[in-house]
């Protein structure tokens, strides 16, 4: 049993002998905060008064959706033995779009502890993280975590996570992050099993950009692992993708509160302030080396993260836009995966094509500038990214259905993911169902233990990124999860189905199917759109088309009475309040052409799910 | 007639006082009183009104003590207005609303309109209403409300189809209306009856039959009422159950164009949105002075009041009510001070529901700027805006709401 460590050791003077470099791998909700939060506790670096849960995500969005979006590395100590030993904790990011940044949290490390919720299992992010881990060579400490609640099955899943890392079942550790049971014991455990860093003191320098984040006093604050040689403060560095050399303003290390240091040495981990403003500038993924004595080869594993989907961004107040524009610029400063650039649309004016990186990316993007810049914002269905080949042979990239050449075409390429979904073996038959009608092909199937399998799936993106995880969920009773991957792309027959409102193309309204799938696309848009654009004083014919050809119709009947009838004996606060909230339903409003569109009509193709029937048409 | 719900506004003080804005340009309004009274039989599933039953208060005590806090709050009323420096002004018109003010005895409303008499007179010829349930009156006590100084009587006829008064749980008797209006003529007083349209199951033909039959009492004036599902209502359950369907705002439109159609017919034309009557001197004075936004006070609990631009309402519950007066307090629940830019946003949707229609000259010129589309849509006569008033068309009125939207862009 270990008591915190009575004295630290003090950064770039540490033995890389005495550090220990790990993270937490996990699904999503297993409770990696949860547990990162108990081990800050319980070592001392955050005093038991300023503990809130999920210390470490600061954000206002992680906070309320509980979910980590950037990681954060800090130095705590522990000691056994009478030994003081430096342990580096990274919390990375859970949720699949963000897989990149995962990847390098990891590269980062020496060793991952597995996190494994004891009443749920492995789940398809356990898997995912773990094969990320393995071809990192980091060495895996089996956890299971929550074993306080009474639904937990320690000795089913001990055996499962046994199983799947080739180790025996009683060396999986027992934790509870809610009560701290079991969590000295895991420090113990890091200490003991995880190996030292290694790397040559006397190189150039050579550090990994493992996170970067922007920080509104500090400018951007750049995370780094040193491998070689060491950085100290007022040196110059340089970033070996550019060759750009910044100088160094800070250096230190984060537990948690950042605290300047005399510089890192290797092993270590830390944080780089240079003063540069964009984190563009400093990419997670990058090499950091000095400018006086740069190393040559920069490390394995940088590439740029590459936007997945599309979205159209427009103010719902056509006025908003250079607001928009400033907000965009400032979270692109904060956010290296986000891309844009301007674009208009005839039915909903001057707005923003931006790339993200998934659904969820799109949403925390969408919510944040929402909130952060007090806007209100139309995003339109989301797309993936199509290689249109044409009979001329030039080659397109269309990231907006209402960019979509018109005949002449000579191919069409979608991007395909490779997805892998663990589910109770009795929900096989409907997954593969789901699959199938979503165009995937089987790659394989394995069973992880006697009722649980791992199936994976080639599909193309487009038909997995909207609603593809809600429905799985559905499907499996909530048992179902997901993980997926880009995997190349591939042929397919792809058209363009446009909406008509009153014979009018609206081309927010666009979308690229495979052409099997068109006919249900327009018969589902126009009934949808049927239940959610209100009646006006004019019939709206809605149309879906494909070129000229009408493939479904729909219309909606000309509102004849709007008036309250009923004198309110005199009260007329009532009546004008009643306006007020008219008045208020109608800014939400989008007019396209003669038509007033309700922001919701936008985000109706996200779902295929069927439009709620009992909404009243008034 | 006053909602359930209450607005939220700012706390009203204790002596009635009133914000020095209120006595701006007095002298030059009409001043107007209403009354209600919170009392029903039996509470129709539709209506929330605030109204109660004899078995909701426990007893019919309030009932039988309801006049006399009554004319205390009228009391109160004639007081804070002079200590709020308004000068003294003759009352134009008086109403009596609820609830059901006939289930009081009609000495009790004759005794309520006295004080208010007696406090600050009548113009000559003014105008004074109550509303009645058929099924609450007697050849005797309309004759005593005539004595009293009421000069009009509002039946709530509702339907004249059993099946629709079924659903509407309208207690009284279809022929139980004619009689009444007969008693009320003979009595002298000025008759006009209510309809609702659109009630679950009412069929067109059903609505012409109420509308038939209303117009072959002979009376001045008529108002229809779309049925309105309010939230909270007996109603509102039943379809929210399946019980009963939903009412249709199509249905709706179709009884409105017929219910003008035939008013206009019988020589009844529109006045406002809901109301129509004999004669211009037939409309319902008190009504208008609500629309033209005039100074009334309002007695009663849960009784709404203005006086130039400053609105206030009273605690809802009739014991509630009583106890404030009891203690010499004024029994508002809570105000508004409305400032220039509410005042005239209100003046347009309150004036644009009436024939005689909005001067278009004191419309902003952003508001003018709708006017031509308005016309474009055949919601506002034209000729009528080239002379300089906006009133709707037929269509617009079954659109006013969205007029009043468009004019307040
Ligand atoms: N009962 C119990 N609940 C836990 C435990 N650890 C985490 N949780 C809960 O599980 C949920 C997800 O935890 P969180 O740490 O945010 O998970 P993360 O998404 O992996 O970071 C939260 O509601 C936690 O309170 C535990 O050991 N026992
Ligand atoms: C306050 S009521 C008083 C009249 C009297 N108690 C009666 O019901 O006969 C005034 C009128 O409002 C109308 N009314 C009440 N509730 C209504 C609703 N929910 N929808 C439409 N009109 C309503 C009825 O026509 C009623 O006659
Ligand atoms: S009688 Fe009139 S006030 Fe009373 S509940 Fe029925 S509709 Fe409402
Ligand atoms: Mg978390």
């Amino acid at each position: 049993m270990s008591p915190m460590a009575r004295t630290a050791p003090v950064p770039a003077a540490t033995d890389p002998a005495i550090i220990r470099n790990f993270c937490i791998i996990a699904h999503i909700d297993h409770g990696k905060s949860t547990l990162a939060d108990r081990m800050l506790q319980l070592t001392g670096v955050v005093q038991q008064r300023d503990m809130k849960a999920q210390y470490l995500d600061r954000m206002d969005i992680e906070r309320e959706r509980g979910i980590t979006i950037k990681s954060q590395a800090v130095r705590i100590p522990w000691e056994v033995d009478g030994t003081a030993y430096c342990l580096n904790m990274i919390d990375t990011p859970g949720h699949v779009d963000f897989t990149y940044e995962v990847s390098r949290s990891l590269a980062a490390c020496e060793g991952a502890i597995l996190l494994v919720d004891a009443a749920q299992g492995i789940e398809a992010q356990t898997l995912a993280n773990l094969y990320l881990a393995m071809e990192n060579n980091l060495t895996i400490i089996p956890v299971l975590n929550k074993i306080d609640l009474p639904a937990a099955q320690p000795e089913k899943y001990a055996a499962e996570l046994a199983n799947l890392i080739g180790g025996k079942p009683e060396d999986v550790l027992m934790v509870s992050g809610k009560t701290g049971a079991g969590v000295e014991e895991l420090l113990d455990q890091i200490v003991r099993d995880l190996p030292a860093p290694k790397g040559d003191p006397n190189a150039p320098a050579r550090a990994m950009i493992f996170d970067s984040v922007y920080d509104t006093y500090r400018g951007v604050v750049t995370y780094v692992r040193v491998i070689d040689g060491s950085l100290s403060p007022r040196e110059k560095i340089q970033m070996m993708s550019t060759r750009a050399t910044h100088e160094l303003l800070e250096i230190g290390v984060s537990s948690p509160e950042p605290k300047p240091s005399k510089g890192l040495g290797v092993g270590e981990v830390g944080y780089l302030i240079t003063g540069v403003k964009d984190v563009r500038l400093s990419k997670v993924g990058d090499t950091v080396t000095t400018f006086n004595k740069p190393a040559t080869e920069a490390l394995a594993g940088y590439h740029d993260a590459k936007p997945m989907v599309f979205s159209g961004l427009y103010p719902m107040d056509g006025t908003d836009y250079p607001v928009l524009r400033d907000a965009l610029e400032k979270l692109m400063l904060n956010d290296a995966a986000l891309i844009y650039e301007p674009e208009t649309s005839a039915a909903l004016g001057f707005g923003f094509r931006v790339g993200f990186l998934g659904l969820l990316h799109l949403e925390i993007t969408r919510e944040r500038l929402e909130r952060e810049h007090n806007l209100d914002l139309i995003s339109t269905a989301p797309n993936v990214e199509y290689e249109v080949t044409l009979e001329d042979k030039k080659v397109v990239h269309v990231t907006n259905p209402s960019e979509y050449p018109s005949g002449k075409i000579a191919e069409v390429r979608e991007p395909m993911v490779a997805a892998t979904i663990l589910a109770p073996t009795e929900f096989v038959g409907a997954i593969m169902e789901l699959c199938q009608t979503r165009r995937g092909i089987l790659g394989g199937m394995d069973y992880l233990s006697e009722d649980r399998v791992e199936i994976r799936y080639r599909l193309p993106l487009a038909e997995i990124v909207f609603d593809f995880f809600d429905i799985l969920k559905s499907k499996t009773r909530g048992y179902g999860s997901l993980d997926w991957k880009a995997d190349g792309d591939q042929v397919a027959d792809l058209v363009k189905v446009d909406i008509l409102l009153q014979g009018e193309q609206v081309d927010a309204f666009s979308a690229i199917t495979h052409r099997d799938k068109a006919y249900a696309y327009g018969v589902m848009m126009t009934g949808k759109l049927r239940e959610l654009i209100p009646r006006q004083q004019f019939e709206v014919p809605i149309q879906a088309a494909i070129g000229a050809r009408i493939i479904a119709r729909e219309s909606i009947r000309a509102i004849r009475k709007d008036v309250l009838a009923k004198c309110y004996g005199g009260d007329i606060s009532r009546k004008r309040k009643l306006l007020e909230k008219q008045k208020e339903g109608k800014k939400r409003m989008k007019m396209v052409g003669r038509v007033e569109v309700p922001q919701e009509a936008f985000i109706a193709a996200l779902t295929t799910a069927e439009a709620p029937k009992d909404k009243s048409k008034k | 007639m006053t909602p359930s719900a209450l607005p939220l506004g700012d706390p009203a003080p204790a002596d009635g006082i009133l914000p020095a804005q209120a006595a701006v340009g007095a002298a030059d309004r009409k001043f107007s009183l209403y009354a209600h009274i919170p009392f029903c039989a039996v509470r129709c599933g539709y209506c929330d009104f605030n109204t109660y039953t004899a078995t909701e208060l426990g007893g019919g005590a309030s009932q039988d003590a309801y006049a006399e806090t009554a004319v205390r709050e009228v009391e109160f009323a004639a007081r804070a207005l002079a200590a709020s420096g308004l000068p003294p002004r003759k009352l134009s018109t008086v109403f009596f609303g609820g609830g059901t003010p006939t289930l009081l005895p009609a000495g009790d409303l004759t005794r309520i309109l006295g004080a208010a008499i007696e406090l600050w007179g009548l113009e000559d010829g003014a105008e004074v209403t109550t509303e009645a349930n058929p099924d609450s009156v007697t050849r005797d006590s309309l004759q005593e409300l005539r004595d009293g100084g009421f000069t009009r009587v509002s039946f709530g006829m509702q339907s004249a189809v059993p099946h629709v008064l079924k659903v509407l749980d309208r207690t009284h008797k279809p022929e139980r209306v004619p009689q009444a209006v007969a008693w009320a003529r003979e009595a002298g007083l000025n008759v006009s009856v209510d309809l609702i349209y659109g009630t679950p199951g009412e069929s067109l033909a059903d609505w012409e039959t109420s509308v038939r039959t209303a117009l072959s009492y002979g009376p001045d004036h008529i108002s229809a009422y779309s049925l309105i599902v309010e939230e909270g209502t007996k109603l509102a359950a039943q379809i929210r159950r399946g019980q009963v369907p939903n009412i249709d705002d199509d249905d709706h439109a179709v009884k409105y164009e017929l219910a003008d159609a035939l008013f206009s017919e019988a020589g009844l034309n529109w006045y406002e949105v809901s109301n129509w009557s004999r004669t211009p001197e037939d409309a319902c004075q008190h009504n208008l002075a609500y629309w033209r936004g005039d100074d009334w006070w309002g007695i009663g609990p849960g009784a709404h009041s203005h006086v130039g631009g400053v609105r206030w309402w009273n605690v809802k519950h009739p014991t509630a009510y009583a106890n404030r007066l009891d203690k010499g307090e004024s029994p508002a629940a809570g105000r508004e001070t409305l400032d220039a830019d509410t005042r005239a946003m209100e003046r347009i949707m309150l004036t644009s529901r009436l024939s005689e229609g909005l001067a278009i000259e004191t419309l902003s010129p952003e508001a003018r700027k709708a006017i031509a589309g308005l016309i474009a849509q055949e919601l506002v006569d034209p000729l009528k805006a080239f002379a300089g008033t906006l009133v709707l068309t037929l269509k617009g009125r079954l659109l006013g709401d969205a007029v009043t939207r468009a004019l307040l862009d």
